[in-house]
């Protein structure tokens, strides 16, 4: 077994890892009732951690072999960078388990992970070569410093979650209750995503088409999910590959279209059979979960991980990328779309703490703030790196 | 001034929210509250003081911090709408006209909206750079508005506070000693406190222990930190203050360095190196044939002598031979030279023959430097070709009929050439065009023609040069901002007010800015050594309490 191999299977034995911790987590949960079995859930919650510390080994040791394989840092395409920020969010929730001893936290960062790293693994697996421009040391530096720094303000918004999910009246209409419920869906919509991709992979699903661009230049393309959106003028080159249903213009990319209707279509489906089957929104389900956990404690969980993610993310993500783009361009500010999302993220995050330092917003506030500034730094992994084109593009 | 004097006595500046002597609430608000505001400690900060003259409403205006967000928030707003279409200085189109017609062509009515709002060049708008200057005065405002109250009140502290103060503080235990000599407490308080870093001060039977103050001041260090950045930045637009130019160079050229007096620069060669990887999936899905794996310019660096003439190239001295490569440019003198682009296969030398267009004699060859034509090439004593005109960037005719050339960059050359035989010794016109020979008026008698034969081509390389002065300043800037973010995350500010009254029992208080977490431990590390009374947290929900009791 070659050394990518070995690395491969322990990425697989990580994320097996986190599902059971999950599991053990909501054990520990569930059986926390009044009856005496305090001393039960304990037991349950540190065996979740002792899994969640396993995985993240496993997850450790993929980064490793598949550094020593390739002779590069593997967080230079989507696949690999994701994956690394998936194990960057569990280092920072056993971080911040072990200061302040909440297994609460994993009840929310260990599936998010998992939503994060299945996602991450829809990407291609291959090592990619570095083109020169990313062929220095700050591209591990500023990197991983960047994605440490990210994952750590994410806890906030795993805390603000579990807040927003204890205080907010799932029974009581209203608008708290439609956002807190949209932001599940979301994470649902992700799922399907993941779910889409991997049953037309294992149908085997791959049809070929030629279309012209906006230049007038004819290419081909590779659709993995049944053309709904087909691209400007598409023609099949697969024998017996199906019509796509709507041809959409040139300026559109009707291939990353198509990819995100089937997310929708399958999240969707997934989101009204939890509902059809629960009979129930899926917050008021995780309700019963987060009874327990001290509300004070989380507003300042989340509060914290903005003090220690922020000095981080601003020497990572603006100060190293800074340097670094002065060493291989001479200029260390340029406008392209990463770096105004980098700064984007960091200006949010400085609002957070002057409305909370100076304004008073904590607890519910500081919580929703937490869960918009993750879905910023989001945005700026998914779509700044998929959609919108520039020097960090992946696309 | 107006004062407002305080129960004990002393007098406070107006607005101060708690006394800075004994530390009662002033205000109606203050006397209301279960636990006291402690920002700023208290002290009376001067936008909240003064709001009678112009000076006063701008700097009110500033130093609000709700304006402050609200500049934040614009700044991120705007700073993301230039993200939703490419900027002009990502377009590869240098008119204007160019510019329109890429956001129409690309992005439909919605690019042209984009581009006629301003949008595609938002960064250097006038605005956004307004929005930014205000963002900087507001922090340099609020900063001294709120920074210089708070380190008086700091610096000026009692240690023995009014119980109306201790009893408005989050963190409150009053009883008797649970276990032991009552009049032993203070010292292994004391002591204990000290052991966890704590600087403790007594006044009579009260004592304050306090740690990490200086991480109050971290956030006004982060903010001087940016205001000198930003101070960098500014100084950058500045004339003289930064370099930035761009060369072609050949191989084997030798040319003057733009931007920098009195260097030359060589290239020996441009390398471009592929990786020979089998094409990966993301490879295939793009098109990607080939991923490049090195872009090199090998170069001598040279200075003029120092008595030498601007432009002369004898007498050069070497001063470094470098490789310059993306990530490894050279740098000399402040100055440093970045691999940006190259162009492979440039045409460097054409060669024709001199051709008799019945015969097919061939009379000779001529080879012509594109970047260098000679006026005339002489091929014997009767026969020579002169080149009358050169086109190297031919566009084709202009208006008036004559041809035109778009760059002096031999991208698509043309000649007209005199062509002087023994049978037509005053010579014969013919215009040259690649693919093309169009003869002059009645060329079509013309015997002789030139022939293309060759072409022999040479890489070049595109550098840039900059140069910035300001670039340590922002370091400076950069640094301290990283430093006074430090201080003040990493840190917090902690104090511990304890008070044995008269009857022996125990009064504690406690505060910090932030991490309560962390302070409650000490306090329970504290409680447990000294057999103090339990201490509650008066901001924890009644109903968690119930909860934890049960």
């Amino acid at each position: 077994m070659s050394l990518i191999d070995i690395s491969g299977n322990l990425l697989f034995v990580a994320f097996v890892a986190y599902l059971v911790a999950t599991l053990l987590i909501g054990g520990s949960i569930k059986s926390a009732k009044p009856d005496g079995a305090a001393g039960r859930a304990t037991k349950w919650g540190q065996l979740a951690i002792i899994v969640t510390i396993i995985g993240f080994l496993a997850h450790l040791g993929y980064f490793i072999t598949r550094w020593i394989y390739s002779g590069q840092v593997p967080v230079s395409n989507m696949f690999e960078f994701t994956t690394a920020f998936g194990m960057f969010l569990i280092g920072a929730f056993i971080y911040m388990y072990f200061m302040y001893r909440v297994t609460a936290l994993g009840l929310v960062a260990l599936p998010i992970a998992l939503i994060i790293i299945g996602w991450a693994a829809m990407f291609p697996r291959e090592v990619t070569p570095l083109v020169p421009s990313l062929q220095s040391h700050w591209l591990t530096i500023h990197v991983i410093t960047a994605a440490i720094g990210q994952s750590i303000l994410a806890i906030s918004a795993v805390a603000g979650l579990i807040y927003l999910l204890k205080v907010i009246d799932a029974k009581k209409k209203g608008k708290e209750r439609f956002w807190l419920e949209a932001v599940l869906y979301f994470l649902v919509i992700i799922v399907g995503n993941i779910a889409a991709s991997v049953a037309f992979n294992v149908v085997g699903y791959e049809d070929r088409y030629s279309y012209i661009n906006k230049d007038e230049i004819e290419l081909q393309i590779i659709y993995n999910h049944p053309p709904i959106f087909g691209m400007n003028e598409s023609t099949a080159i697969t024998e017996g590959a199906m019509e796509p249903l709507i041809e959409m213009p040139a300026f559109i990319h009707a291939q990353k279209l198509n990819i995100v209707v089937w997310s929708l279509l399958v999240g969707t489906i997934l989101y009204v059979l939890i509902r059809l089957i629960a009979r129930k929104r899926i917050i008021e389900l995780l309700n019963p979960l987060v009874q327990k956990v001290n509300l004070q404690l989380f507003d300042e969980i989340g509060y914290r991980s903005v003090l220690i993610g922020f000095p981080i993310f601003s020497l990572g993500a603006l100060v190293f990328a800074m340097i670094w783009a002065q060493e291989a361009w001479g200029r260390f500010w340029g406008w392209d779309p990463k770096e105004v999302w980098a700064l984007i993220t960091w200006l949010f995050y400085a609002a957070y703490l002057h409305l909370r330092l100076s304004k008073g917003w904590e607890g519910k506030k500081s919580a929703w703030l937490a869960l918009i500034g993750f879905g910023i730094i989001i945005f700026n992994l998914v779509v700044v790196n998929l959609v919108i084109a520039g020097l960090h593009s992946y696309a | 001034m107006e004062k407002i004097v305080c129960a004990c006595g002393h007098e406070n500046p107006l607005g101060t929210k708690i006394c800075s002597n004994c530390g009662r609430p002033l205000t109606e608000e203050g006397k209301s509250q279960k636990v006291l505001d402690m920002k700023y400690d208290g002290s009376a900060i001067r936008s909240k003081t003064h709001n009678k003259s112009f000076v006063d409403k701008v700097w009110n205006f500033f130093s609000s911090v709700k304006v402050g967000v609200a500049l934040i928030i614009i700044l991120l707003v705007v700073a993301s709408i230039g993200t939703i279409f490419p900027q002009e200085f990502f377009v590869a189109a240098g008119t204007e006209a160019g510019k329109a017609l890429y956001y129409e062509t690309n992005y439909g009515s919605l690019g042209t909206l984009y581009y006629n709002l301003g949008l595609s060049d938002l960064y250097s708008t006038w605005w956004f750079q307004v929005l930014v200057g205000m963002l900087g005065v507001s922090i340099i405002v609020a900063s001294i508005d709120r920074g210089i109250p708070l380190h008086k009140s700091l610096t000026k502290q009692r240690v023995k506070r009014h119980e109306s103060f201790m009893r408005r503080q989050r963190i409150i235990a009053e009883g008797a000693v649970t276990e032991g000599d009552p009049s032993k407490t203070l010292y292994s308080v004391e002591e204990k406190l000290k052991k966890m870093n704590y600087k403790v001060r007594h006044d009579g039977s009260a004592l304050l222990a306090e740690k990490g103050r200086f991480s109050r001041y971290g956030p006004y260090i982060n903010h001087v930190g940016l205001i000198i950045f930003l101070l960098g930045v500014m100084l950058h637009q500045l004339p003289g203050m930064h370099v930035d130019e761009s060369m072609w160079i050949r191989d084997g050229e030798t040319r003057a360095i733009p931007g920098m007096d009195g260097y030359f620069l060589e290239s020996k060669k441009f390398i471009l190196e592929t990786h020979d990887n089998d094409p990966t999936t993301a490879q295939i899905q793009q098109g990607v044939a080939v991923i490049a794996k090195n872009y090199q310019t090998d170069v001598v660096l040279y200075k003029q002598s120092d008595d030498a003439l601007p432009g002369e190239t004898n007498n050069l001295e070497v001063v470094k031979e470098y490789s310059i490569r993306v990530n490894h440019p050279l740098e000399h003198d402040g100055y440093s030279l970045y691999q940006m682009d190259y162009r492979l296969n440039e045409l460097k030398e054409m060669t024709f023959s001199l051709t008799n267009k019945e015969t097919g004699t061939v009379l000779g060859n001529i080879t012509i430097d594109l970047r260098n034509p000679k006026s005339e090439y002489v091929i014997d004593e009767n026969t020579k070709v002169e080149l009358m005109e050169y086109y190297p960037d031919y566009t084709g005719f202009n208006d008036e009929g004559k041809p035109q050339t778009a760059t002096p960059n031999p991208n698509n050359p043309a000649f007209i050439f005199n062509m002087i035989t023994p049978e037509k010794p005053k010579g014969e016109i013919s215009f040259v065009a690649i693919q093309q020979t169009v003869e002059g008026s009645g060329a079509s008698e013309n015997t002789y023609k030139m022939a293309f034969t060759g072409v022999d081509t040479i890489n070049m390389s595109g550098l840039t040069i900059r140069m910035d002065k300001t670039i340590p300043l922002l370091i400076v800037g950069g640094f301290i901002f990283l430093l006074g973010l430090a201080i003040g995350s990493y840190w917090n500010h902690r104090r511990v007010w304890i008070e044995q009254l008269a009857d022996g029992q125990i009064r504690l208080a406690a505060h910090t800015n932030k991490n309560w977490f962390g302070i409650k431990k000490e306090i329970d590390a504290l409680t447990e050594y000294a057999h103090l009374p339990q201490y509650v947290d008066q901001l924890v929900d009644e109903k968690e309490k119930e909860k934890k009791d049960e």
